[in-house]
């Protein structure tokens, strides 16, 4: 071994250690199976329980004219089937947190910031293997749902868009969720924070219509993230017409909710620890 | 700067709140030697390891690792350095040769030149058998071992070793003591900080002992011990550092 054989410069290869870092990231989730199959079971139970046991009367409340039962529950489905879909999107997200803080505060962090690595790629890898994990569950779940007589119905290039927005959404919750992961002080507050995220939906159109809720929730419910996204992906999946304010209020809440979440892990990533 | 200096430490203050962990450090290892810094709990061994390492901030003074600043070329310093510290710093999830090609990856080797040096890390440091088994079944001194050869995967020149025999059995220990000395044989210049006073006797060319967030005492072990008229570093220690005021002192350092 001779004495300084790597330039200083080494390291500035962010795109490499970004897929190593994704690469670890896929692996840990094949080792720790318990995290990875945790994000698709809720949101099939969800399904099955929203479907199943509250579809049948709730499916009056979402479609005018369809009789409670068997009516009801196929109406429901409908409704129900993208909510449930942007929630698997949003428990992979939940997951990073965990994985954010686990390697925060066991040392492999500390590992990685005495190295010449990127903070975007240690940061990164684990983004795009969350992408990967969240699309995993979103299309288990459209599969249950499809089994379920879930009959979507966009063209081509609704698929294309749907998958795009998808992209998106998981992309910017789970910078936010890694943030959070990171700003946690242990692993058990890293997966209580992200629940927040998971209320949301329920806190808007995900399960009923705004028009049903009293006017103070209503207001929350009618400018919060989530109700954009989960109206865009309703229209999208339905082959409706999608609108263009709701769609651009989608996009812009994912754009901002990525770069608050991007920004404050970074200066998370260098916070000393001690 | 005179560049045969790995680590040059010039005036290192840092505190935290009220309380001066460091205030007024120099310290200087040469090129190719091992030093180790000593000192009783507290006495911020760990913080001048951790500013060196670039994990920690400073407040005053500079801190230079093979010539370069630590505050301002920080990237430059990473990729010179390698860092076994107090905490395991390994993957629990993944297995050992899982752990070092992660390394290999990270330190931009190419695909055969990575798992050569994976598998001369594995036999050298006797973890060939395990390699295949996750990290999370070993046993403590085996994932020390493996913490250290993750640290060495790139060849840093200059390697800091926080209390790297801590928790290990004699055994372990003079196996461990073999690899510092091999990789001081081969060019690498070594700053650890142990609580073993033998240690430093066996290994190191020049001793640090820090006490009272200054370096009171410095030179080689000989040299101490004949300074302080002492038969051995722990009369030295003992000598040079006040006990604590305060036995519920947290360990900040």
């Amino acid at each position: 071994m001779t004495t300084v054989t790597i330039p200083p410069t080494a390291g500035a290869r962010p795109l490499a250690d970004t897929l190593t870092m994704l690469h670890r990231n896929l692996l840990r989730a094949a080792r720790y199976p318990g995290l990875t199959s945790f994000t698709v079971a809720v949101p099939i139970a969800l399904l099955l329980l929203f479907v199943f046991i509250f579809g049948g009367a709730f499916g009056a409340g979402v479609a005018p004219g369809v009789a409670p039962g068997a009516e009801g529950r196929a109406a429901y489905l409908d409704y129900i089937t993208p909510t449930i879909l942007l929630f698997a999107l949003v428990g992979a997200a939940q997951s990073a947190a965990i994985s954010a803080a686990m390697d925060a505060t066991s040392g492999i962090m500390a590992r990685f910031r005495t190295m010449a690595i990127s903070p975007g790629s240690v940061l990164g890898g684990p983004v795009l293997g969350t992408m990967i994990q969240g699309f995993v569950a979103a299309t288990v779940v459209l599969g249950l749902a499809a089994a379920l007589g879930y009959r979507p119905q966009p063209g081509a290039l609704g698929w294309l868009a749907t998958a795009g927005l998808f992209a998106l959404v998981v992309f910017a919750m789970t910078w936010l969720c890694v943030a959070m992961g990171l700003a946690a002080t242990s692993v058990e507050t890293a997966s209580n924070t992200p629940m927040l995220l998971t209320a949301l939906p329920f806190l808007g159109s995900g399960f009923v219509p705004v028009e049903t809720m009293p006017a103070g929730v209503r207001w929350f419910a009618e400018y919060q993230p989530f109700t954009p996204i989960i109206e865009t992906t309703r229209a999208l999946l339905t082959g409706a017409p999608v609108d263009t304010s709701t769609m651009l209020q989608a996009l812009g809440w994912c754009i901002l909710i990525a770069s608050l979440g991007y920004v404050w892990s970074r200066s998370l990533y260098r916070r000393e620890r001690r | 700067m005179p560049s045969d200096l790995a680590v040059d430490i010039r005036g290192l203050r840092k505190s935290y709140g009220d309380h001066a962990v460091l205030d007024g450090v120099d310290l200087a290892v040469r090129t190719g030697t091992v030093t180790a810094l000593l000192g009783p709990n507290g006495a911020g061994k760990t913080t001048t390891v951790g500013i060196l390492s670039t994990l920690l901030t400073l407040d005053g003074g500079t801190a230079r690792v093979a010539g370069y600043d630590v505050v301002t070329q920080a990237d430059a310093v990473r990729a010179v350095i390698g860092v076994t510290g107090q905490v395991s710093a390994v993957d629990d999830l993944l297995t050992g040769v899982e752990n070092l090609r992660l390394m290999a990856s990270l330190n931009h080797l190419d695909r055969r030149a990575g798992r050569e040096r994976v598998d001369v890390l594995l036999s050298q440091f006797g973890l060939t058998e395990a390699a295949r088994k996750p990290v999370s079944t070993w046993s403590g001194g085996m994932r020390r071992k493996l913490d250290l050869a993750m640290t060495l995967v790139g060849s840093p020149a200059v390697v800091f070793l926080d209390e790297p025999t801590a928790g290990l059995d004699p055994r372990s220990r003079r196996a461990l003591w073999g690899e510092v000395r091999a990789l001081v044989a081969a060019g690498t210049t070594i700053l650890l900080t142990t609580q073993y006073l033998e240690e430093a006797d066996q290994l190191a060319d020049r001793v640090a002992l820090l006490d009272g967030a200054r370096i009171v005492a410095e030179g080689t072990p000989a040299e101490l011990k004949s300074t302080h008229d002492a038969g051995s570093l722990d009369d030295v220690f003992l000598r040079l550092t006040e006990p604590p005021a305060d036995p519920t002192t947290k360990e900040v350092a």
